[in-house]
């Protein structure tokens, strides 16, 4: 079916960011060249230009970072709360004016729309360096005793799926409650934590406070293993979790571990059909799919399959992938071709198995790393697509009878992260949320985020919850 | 000869699914009090009895996390109802199992029934404590709760053979979790004995499970079951508390490492919620969505 109107090509001007040909890493308030001298080059997932050449931290680096996070923790720690909390608010502050700069970079370098970098991600990170920097000088309302103290130096290890948005998660309450950081953003999302560096700088934060290592997985994991960093929270591959949790196992460094997920999006006979199609989209394919807590798995009441499923088709023929600097476009780009590679190779097994994969009709730009909103039908429990993670726009389709088997399908998973539920009778929301096995649970609505709210998993999808007033015991000594 | 009666000695049990199982090894091990005296002989508990424990406490999970706390409260303050009745035997047994005198296993057990109290009391008081709603920025009931992350493994702390034992089990099933509890090597009778009082005081069979035997032997398949939501490393020394920690990482168990605890100070709530999830519920309150719908 063409489209009755056509959308005029609407794209946000990338001038408004000014990207360096080569950045160094952020040590003791300095950029500077890696020990070994070795770099990496970040590139748009959406043209494949290569965007920057960054500086890949080793060994070394991670412990010229740490001894500076060590040094700087020292006066950090010990300055009054208030005066904390006025860094963190002159952070919030400079984001909220630099954020159509550091939307259309995020957009660059991860390839989403820029509708949501510029609607979702920036507002939301702003919003997290807000609410914690007010929990600085009160820490000792919060719940953990009268004198709660920081752990020292957190090493964090974030994932390229919201660069910037796991960059707040993380430093925003490290610092509030005193701690110093050295931040390891990922490899193919490496700027927005670089532009981060510099809003230290501009909010005159002390040096060593906020350190920045980019790098690979064994960038990474020198950091946890570093026998000096007291903290190690982790956003990424329940894989990479488990590697992490044996590393500091015998160690006295405390963990935090948000990983995979494959969240049941369960959706009854008598659920507002519109809302859900929306819940759906928003659920699966918000940011391409590379969300933890992605509704990946919808659960559908058989007596509305029919109805349900023709609804949603409708709706993701109108959906427009494409250029994500463009105002109008609701599919980016795939991070890597890397990940492509995965995302391509499981929806491969989905059909090898038997599963019916269907796509709305959908022009694949040449350049870039692409892949249409795909369903599967015709989805069992034991096949791969509905038990493992894609981590991209993939979506899988199972039936229920009865509420009862629709929990026991939910649950039937390695991962306890997120869920959704739509019907319109209250009884049955409290009942089915209260037997989900997750950690985040949406009624007739999905993809919600704000920071007073705590967010994290269940079973194998990490321990810890980042968020709300339960995301600083992370970061205190409790 | 004496004329003196002869005793009856005791055969002591596992307390396994609600039930008094011997090892299913069919080995035993000799306990002797601190004077190296016979007491008896323990069950020598096997990995095989360690997944039957396993089994027992995930199925007694659904049920018991899904009482009311107000009910699970009176279940745990009719233990300490049943222990304050039987007072005199575990000041016997304490005072055999740590070599202490009468007034100090007195000590010991009075604050072991007190703890029973202090924990039946929080069952449904946690829940306010730690959970809670938040204000997001939207048009949106948002609420946090407690839930109870599911079957935990819990190595008792190796010289409290009673006090301690009672405060790292308490904890556990007052938020809903069950348990498996892996008794003082040395001195492992008042937990075995402890399981006559758990019988007999409304706590469903396989809501907590208690094994005897070698805490490395029982704890290694523990610490890898799959099935096992959490381990509690208390009686564990360095070496294998690394060693179970590592294990437990196979499917990301909740680990709570091994502390000096001085169990005679009242505790703080980190006990339980070392082994609680939090989980948070959306819901609009208005708006429906772009489509202008509403309530």
């Amino acid at each position: 079916m063409a489209p009755v109107f056509d959308y005029a090509p609407a794209p946000e001007s990338r001038s408004i960011v000014d990207i360096a040909p080569s950045y160094g890493l952020f040590i003791d308030g300095e950029f500077t060249e890696a020990a070994d001298g070795r770099v990496f080059k970040t590139v748009s997932p959406s043209s494949e230009e290569v965007l920057s050449e960054i500086a890949q931290a080793g060994e070394a680096d991670v412990d010229r970072a740490v001894k500076a996070a060590r040094k700087a923790f020292q006066q950090w720690s010990a300055l009054p709360g208030s005066e904390r909390a006025k860094y963190l608010f002159r952070i919030a502050r400079i984001i909220q004016e630099r954020s159509r700069e550091l939307a259309v970079l995020e957009t660059l370098d991860n390839g989403k729309p820029i509708k949501e970098t510029r609607d979702a991600d920036l507002p939301l990170v702003a919003a997290h360096f807000f609410y914690y920097a007010g929990w600085a000088d009160k820490l000792e309302h919060a719940g953990f005793g009268t004198s709660p103290k920081p752990l020292g130096v957190a090493g964090q290890v974030i994932p390229w799926n919201f660069p910037l948005l796991m960059l707040a998660w993380k430093i925003a309450p490290a610092l509030a409650t005193g701690n110093t950081v050295v931040l390891k953003p990922a490899e193919t999302t490496p700027l927005s934590a670089l532009f981060f560096a510099d809003i230290c700088r501009q909010a005159g934060l002390p040096k060593g406070v906020v350190n920045i290592l980019p790098g690979y997985g064994d960038t990474g994991a020198a950091l946890v293993a570093h026998p000096d960093v007291n903290k190690v929270a982790f956003t990424g591959s329940t894989a990479v979790g488990k590697e992490i949790a044996k590393t500091v196992a015998g160690t006295r460094k405390k963990v935090t571990l948000e990983l995979g997920g494959k969240g049941a999006n369960i959706v009854f006979d008598d659920a507002p059909i519109d809302q859900a199609v929306e819940g759906i989209v928003n659920g699966i394919f918000f940011n391409q799919g590379q969300v933890c807590c992605a509704g990946s798995r919808l659960l559908v009441q058989e007596s509305i399959q029919d109805e349900l499923l023709d609804s949603l088709k409708r709706r993701l023929a109108t959906l427009r992938l494409g250029d994500p600097l463009d105002k109008n476009t609701d599919i980016g780009a795939i991070n890597s071709e890397e990940q492509l590679t995965r995302i391509t190779s499981l929806v491969e097994r989905g059909e090898a198995e038997g599963a019916e994969r269907w796509s709305p009709a959908c022009e694949i730009p040449s350049a870039g790393y692409w892949f249409a909103p795909t369903l599967f039908t015709n989805v069992t429990q034991a096949h791969a697509i509905a038990r493992d993670e894609i981590f991209g726009p993939v979506l899988s389709v199972l039936t229920f009878r009865t509420p009862d088997e629709a929990v026991a399908k939910a649950n039937n998973s390695q991962y306890g992260l997120s869920a959704g539920i739509w019907t319109e009778k209250g009884s049955r929301i409290l009942a089915v949320a209260s037997k989900l096995r997750a950690g985040v649970i949406w009624s007739n609505t999905f993809n919600k985020f704000d920071p007073t709210s705590p967010f994290g998993g269940y079973k194998e999808s990490g321990f810890g919850r980042e968020g709300g007033r339960h995301g600083l015991e992370a970061y205190l000594d409790v | 000869m004496s004329d003196e009666r002869l005793s009856v000695f005791k055969t002591y049990k596992l307390y396994v699914g609600g039930k008094f199982p011997r090892s299913e090894s069919g080995r035993v091990y000799e306990v002797t009090d601190s004077k190296d005296n016979w007491l008896a002989n323990a069950p020598l508990s096997s990995r095989k009895d360690a997944r039957d424990a396993v089994v027992a406490a995930r199925k007694a999970f659904g049920a018991w996390s899904g009482t009311t706390a107000y009910n699970r409260g009176q279940v745990l303050y009719r233990i300490a109802e049943m222990l304050q009745g039987r007072r005199d035997q575990y000041v016997r047994e304490v005072a055999d199992a740590e070599g202490l005198s009468k007034s100090k296993a007195a000590a010991q057990v009075d604050a072991a029934i007190d703890r029973w109290v202090w924990y039946a009391g929080w069952t449904d008081k946690i829940a306010q404590v730690v959970g809670g709603a938040n204000p997001v920025a939207g048009p949106y009931f948002n609420l946090s709760s407690p839930e109870p992350t599911g079957v935990v493994a819990v190595l008792a702390p190796q010289e409290s053979s009673f006090l301690g034992l009672v405060s790292v089990i308490a904890p556990v099933i007052a938020t809903g979790n069950t348990a498996i509890v892996v008794a003082s090597e040395k001195s492992p009778l008042p937990a075995l004995s402890l399981g006559e009082v758990l019988a007999t005081s409304d706590l469903p069979g396989g809501v907590v499970n208690i094994l005897s035997g070698r805490t490395a032997e029982i704890a290694t398949p523990l610490a890898a079951h799959q099935d096992v939501n959490a381990i509690d490393l208390a009686g564990a020394d360095e070496i294998l508390a690394k060693e179970l920690e590592i294990a437990a990482a196979d499917n990301l168990k909740r680990v709570l490492r091994p502390q000096p605890v001085d169990y005679i100070a009242t505790p703080g709530i980190d006990r339980m919620t070392a082994f609680l999830e939090t989980k948070t519920v959306w819901h609009p309150t208005g708006s429906l969505g772009a489509s202008g719908s509403s309530y």
